[in-house]
This record gives C-alpha cells, structure tokens and sequence, in this order.
C-alpha cells in the first residue's frame, strides 16, 4: 500500500474513531469509567490466513479499561487469532484494531516493539526461549526495555517466587513440566506490569488446584488496574468467576455478556469462593502457593 | 554500559552454541588476512623495485670507438631533436669506466680500475619523458632504408641500440602481470571470506529464529535483536585477524628478520612498519566480518 494513502486512510479512520466514542460511549462495561478510550477496541475486522481460511469475520468488541474478560469458543474459532490480532502479530484483512485509542495497524512497523511491551502476552504455546534459565527467560523481557541490571535482580525473583517457582529460578524451559513452563510464561507477561494483558489458556495445562491459583494471580493482577483477557476452555472456571464473557463461533461472535452476581471481592474471598464452588479443598497448598493469598 | 554488556554476552553465548561453523569463519578469516599480510608487503615491495626500474628506462645508444667529434656533435644534435627525448647525454670511454666501477663493488671494481686500457665505447645515455615511448624513439633511431632494413640514423652508431635497458621493460611488465594477479587473489579471498562469516550469521540467525521470534512478541527492537549478531561477526573477524598477526608476527622473527641482512628484496619487505601493516589487516578483517554479517541481518532479520 503507498504510504500516502496509508496515511490519509488512518487520518479518515481516526475521525471515524472520534464519532465512535462520541456516540457509543459504554458506561456498561467499564468498572471505573474515566471518559479515556476502552483499552482494546476491535472494529469490524476480519482475518483471512494465506490459505484462504477466514478465522476472525467482521468481529466488533471492545474491553474497557480494568476489565477481567473471558474468551471462550470451540476449538479453531478464533481465539488465539484474536490474541495475534491484538499485539499485531497479524494484520487484519479488513477492520481497525484500537488498543488504548491507537490504530495499532496505522502505526509505523518500528514502533510494533513499544506497542508489544505495554501488552503482557501468555502464548498457547508459552514461547518461552529454550536456550535461556527461567530466570533469563523473565529477565529478558526486562532488558528489552532496558531496565538496569539492579532493577531486573529484584523484579525477577520477586515474580517467579509470586507464581511459586523460586526453586527453579535455574532450570531451562525442558526441565519444566507443561504447567511449570505456563507459570513462567505468565511471569514473564507481567513483569513489567504491562496496563494490559493477554492470557491464552494459562491454565491449560494445569489441575484445578494450580488452576485456581493462577485464576487468582491474574484476578490479583487485574485488581491492580490491568485489564486481562483470558482464553479458556474451562467452561466451568468461567461459569464460577462470574465475569464477562465474550463466546466465538467460527470467527464470529456468538455471545458478549457479563454473567450474573458479578460483584467486588477481596483476592481471598475470591479464593475461597472458588475452591469452595469447584470442590477444591480450601487450603490445597501442595504447591506451596501461599504467595497467591494478599 | 549495561545494555553493551548484555549484547557481548548474548553474543558469546551464541559463538559458544553454533561453535562449528564460527571456527570455519575464523579458520577461512585467519587465511585471508595472513595471506594479505604476505600479499601486501609483497606488492609493496614490487611497487618500489619497479618505480626504481621505471625511472631508469632510457636508451643507451653506443658508439664506435673510432666516432669522430664532428660525427657526435652532429648526432646529439639530432638526438635531441627526436620527439619525446629530454635529454641526450654524452659519455665518454672514460665516464663508461667510472659509471661501470660505481656500480660494481668491492674485489670487481678493484679490478676495473687497474686495467690500464679501456674497452669500453663512447655512448649517449638517451633519457625520455615516458618509457612507454621507447619503442617510437628506438624506430626514429634506426628508421628503414630504401630495401627496408633498419638503418641508423648516423655511420657513428654501433647498432643493435639498447637492448641491455629493454629488460627493464620485460621486468616491468612481469611485476605489473603478477601485481594484477596478487590484487585478484586478494580480492577473491576477501570476498570468499566475506561469504562465509554472511553465511556464518546466516546459520546462527537460522538456528535461533525462534528465538528471534518470540524477542519479536515480547517486544524487542530490531536492532536490540541485531546487536548480539553483530558483535558476533565481528569476534570472528578479531578472533581470525588475531590468530593471523600471530602467525605473521613468528613468521617475521624467525624467517624474515634473519633473512633480510642478506637479501636486499627482503629488506625491502620489512620497509612497510609492521604495526601499520597489522593495524590495517585487523581494520580490513573487522570490517569484512561486519560487513559480511550486515548483509545477512539485512537480508534475514526484518520484522
Ligand atoms: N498460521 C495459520 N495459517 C493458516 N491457518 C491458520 C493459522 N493459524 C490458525 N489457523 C486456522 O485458523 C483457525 C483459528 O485458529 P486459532 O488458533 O485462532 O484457534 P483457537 O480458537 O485458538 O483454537 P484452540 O482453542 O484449539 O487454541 C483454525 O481453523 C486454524 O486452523
Ligand atoms: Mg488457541
């Protein structure tokens, strides 16, 4: 595409933005609502994969800022095109994607890097660096945004001890189970505190125990002001946390609610909430999780 | 200082993984430039010796013992007067027997000046602008007669006229020959080089792209990517230059050195400065390690 026309085509769709806010705004969705735009804001946008397969169609959403979502849908839907969608891994074959009021496809490609480190990203597949300790594979996301070597000795052990892996600071992603691998993933997301962030399957491969303590964790992040977006399958864990809940049906969405008795709890009356609902003894604490309960 | 730190150790834990192929970059490195550094003294030394030939290329025209006055003030006259001729000076039996003991030495020129006659002839020494006109100057020397035989231009002249300072030719000419194919091989190796540290980068960029591609999603710039590949090219190039001057260094002690109290070719070797020599062969090493793994980092590594 020339540039030019990139440029006036992003000039037209910001003030297609403005109108946007002016005549949706949203008051339903956003806990706190500020009068800034929602922090994700997906319009009309349709992904079609070079084989032709269209995986997102004319998907329109947005996530508001604080928000605690779910993504839920059969298997193939879409789900995880959206996460790629989002930190622009892919780009949209029709549609704009806003995150914080940006165009994030109208942006030039060196400026993808800065949009990436304000987005903490749970892979599906971890994509955690293999030749690197855990320890590096946390650290890395620090020194990418070049956070001094003081700073990275404190933040990093701090994370993992928070996702109860401080007794394998040292080992590599292959020594790790499939669950332990996932912790890591999650603590490389947020260490930098990113204002939002993408969880795909975290808790995927873990049991309902461990599940209920990374619920937890993120419930504990999002209580800080972040918004997360979770993909799960765990049709069960989003029927018990009660929050919104945005179902894909082959590319389209099907279903955008927010489930009943949704209300504010402390982390540790939602802790006990959740085991006592899942039937998980209220103190499982095999796994030495006792990080989780601020 | 810190974020340096971190690209030279990522650097080296990279060399450290992919060993095989950065030993065959070095290995081919330490090649080009040890070959250089024999290569380039070489020429440098051909350069002088063959300056110093040019300047002497002139004609020598030799006269028969028995020329009369009237006939060389005649000739120089028209030596004179050939184009391309700057200057056409008279020498006598006797500046032949000096000039002939000057440039012997020792028991030979001893012996010239105990010889109590002098066979030597008269001669002009012809000097010309440009030794490329030695031939048109030779031509109007001897132009043909009527049947067609070359015919000097005067009875005084002891013709064939300077066959001794053609070789002169034929040597500059056989250095120019191997100067240009020196150059060639110079440039082939460096290239070759070239290739293989790019290629090299190329293997480690190709074993890591994984890597690379989730640096990429958890939002590393392209050039925070790029610097530890960088570096890594560069080690290579510093760790071949090394190794080669190490070798130059004993290869100069314990060959050259000894060799040039006996040899004025190579004394004319050691005349370029070693510290130059190796500050340029470390200079050109780096940079066509650099360069080599630029052109890979452009070519494989964009978002
Ligand atoms: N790189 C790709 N090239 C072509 N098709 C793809 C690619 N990635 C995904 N798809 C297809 O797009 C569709 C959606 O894939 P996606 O990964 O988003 O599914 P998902 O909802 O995350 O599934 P799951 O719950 O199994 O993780 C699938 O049908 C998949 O086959
Ligand atoms: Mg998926």
């Amino acid at each position: 595409m020339p540039p030019l026309l990139t440029r006036r085509s992003s000039r037209a769709r910001r003030r297609q933005a403005d109108d946007h806010r002016r005549s949706a705004p949203r008051p339903r969705r956003a806990p706190r609502p500020t009068g800034q735009p929602p922090i994700v804001e997906v319009r009309d946008a349709t992904v079609v994969y070079p084989g032709g397969h269209v995986a997102i169609e004319r998907l329109t959403t947005s996530i508001g800022r604080g928000e605690f979502a779910f993504v839920v849908g059969p298997t193939g839907c879409g789900k995880s095109t959206l996460i790629k969608l989002l930190i622009r891994e892919i780009e949209p074959a029709a549609g704009t994607i806003w995150i914080a009021g940006k165009d994030i496809n109208a942006m030039p490609h060196d400026r993808t890097p800065y949009l990436r480190r304000r987005i903490g990203t749970v892979f599906q597949d971890f994509k955690l660096l293999p030749n690197r300790t855990v320890y590096d594979n946390v650290a890395y996301a620090l020194q990418v945004i070049g956070e001094p070597r003081s700073q990275i000795r404190r933040k990093a052990p701090e994370i993992l001890r928070l996702v109860g892996l401080q007794a394998k600071i040292h080992s590599y992603p292959d020594e790790l189970s499939g669950g332990e691998q996932q912790r890591v993933a999650i603590a490389r997301a947020f260490v930098n505190h990113p204002p939002l962030l993408l969880a795909d399957e975290p808790t995927g491969n873990l049991d309902p125990e461990t599940s209920i303590g990374i619920m937890q964790l993120l419930y504990r992040i999002n209580r800080t002001g972040t918004t997360v977006l979770v993909v799960t399958h765990d049709r069960d864990m989003v029927d018990k946390m009660r929050r919104r809940v945005i179902a894909l049906e082959e590319g389209r969405l099907v279903r955008d609610e927010d489930a009943s008795g949704y209300h504010d709890e402390s982390t540790k009356e939602f802790a006990a909430r959740m085991r006592a609902e899942m039937g998980v003894g209220p103190e499982g604490g095999t796994n030495g999780h006792s990080d989780f309960e601020h | 200082m810190g974020r340096i730190v971190f690209f030279c150790s990522e650097a080296f834990r990279a060399l450290r993984r992919s060993a095989a192929p950065s030993v065959a970059a070095i290995v081919t490195i330490v090649v080009t430039t040890l070959l250089l550094g024999v290569l380039v003294p070489v020429l440098r030394a051909s350069e002088s010796k063959a300056s110093e030939v040019r300047d002497q290329i002139g004609l020598e025209v030799f006269l028969y013992r028995d020329a009369t006055k009237a006939e060389t003030d005649a000739l120089q006259k028209e030596l004179n007067g050939i184009p391309h001729v700057t200057e056409a000076r008279f020498c006598s039996p006797e500046c032949a027997k000096k000039q002939l003991a000057g440039e012997l030495e020792g028991d030979l020129a001893g012996s010239i000046s105990e010889l109590n006659s002098n066979p030597l002839p008269p001669s002009f020494d012809l000097a010309l602008d440009d030794p490329d006109n030695l031939e048109s100057v030779r031509a109007a020397l001897l132009p043909p007669n009527s049947s067609g035989k070359p015919t000097p231009i005067s009875r005084a002249i002891d013709p064939p006229i300077g066959q001794d300072r053609e070789n002169a030719t034929k040597i500059r000419e056989v250095t120019g020959a191997v100067k240009i194919v020196l150059l060639v091989i110079a440039a082939l190796l460096l290239v070759a080089s070239l290739l293989l540290v790019a290629n090299t980068i190329r293997l480690s960029i190709y074993a890591r792209r994984r890597e690379v591609e989730v640096m990429r999603l958890v939002g590393a710039t392209n050039w925070f990517i790029r610097w530890p590949f960088m570096i890594e090219g560069v080690v290579v190039g510093l760790a071949g230059a090394a190794i080669a001057v190490g070798i130059l260094l004993l290869g100069k002690v314990t060959i050259v050195d000894p060799l040039a109290d006996d040899f004025a070719l190579v004394d004319n070797l050691s005349t370029m400065g070693f510290v130059p020599l190796v500050a340029m062969l470390v200079a050109a090493a780096v940079c066509v390690s650099a360069l080599g793994s630029g052109i890979t980092l452009r070519r494989f590594l964009r978002v």
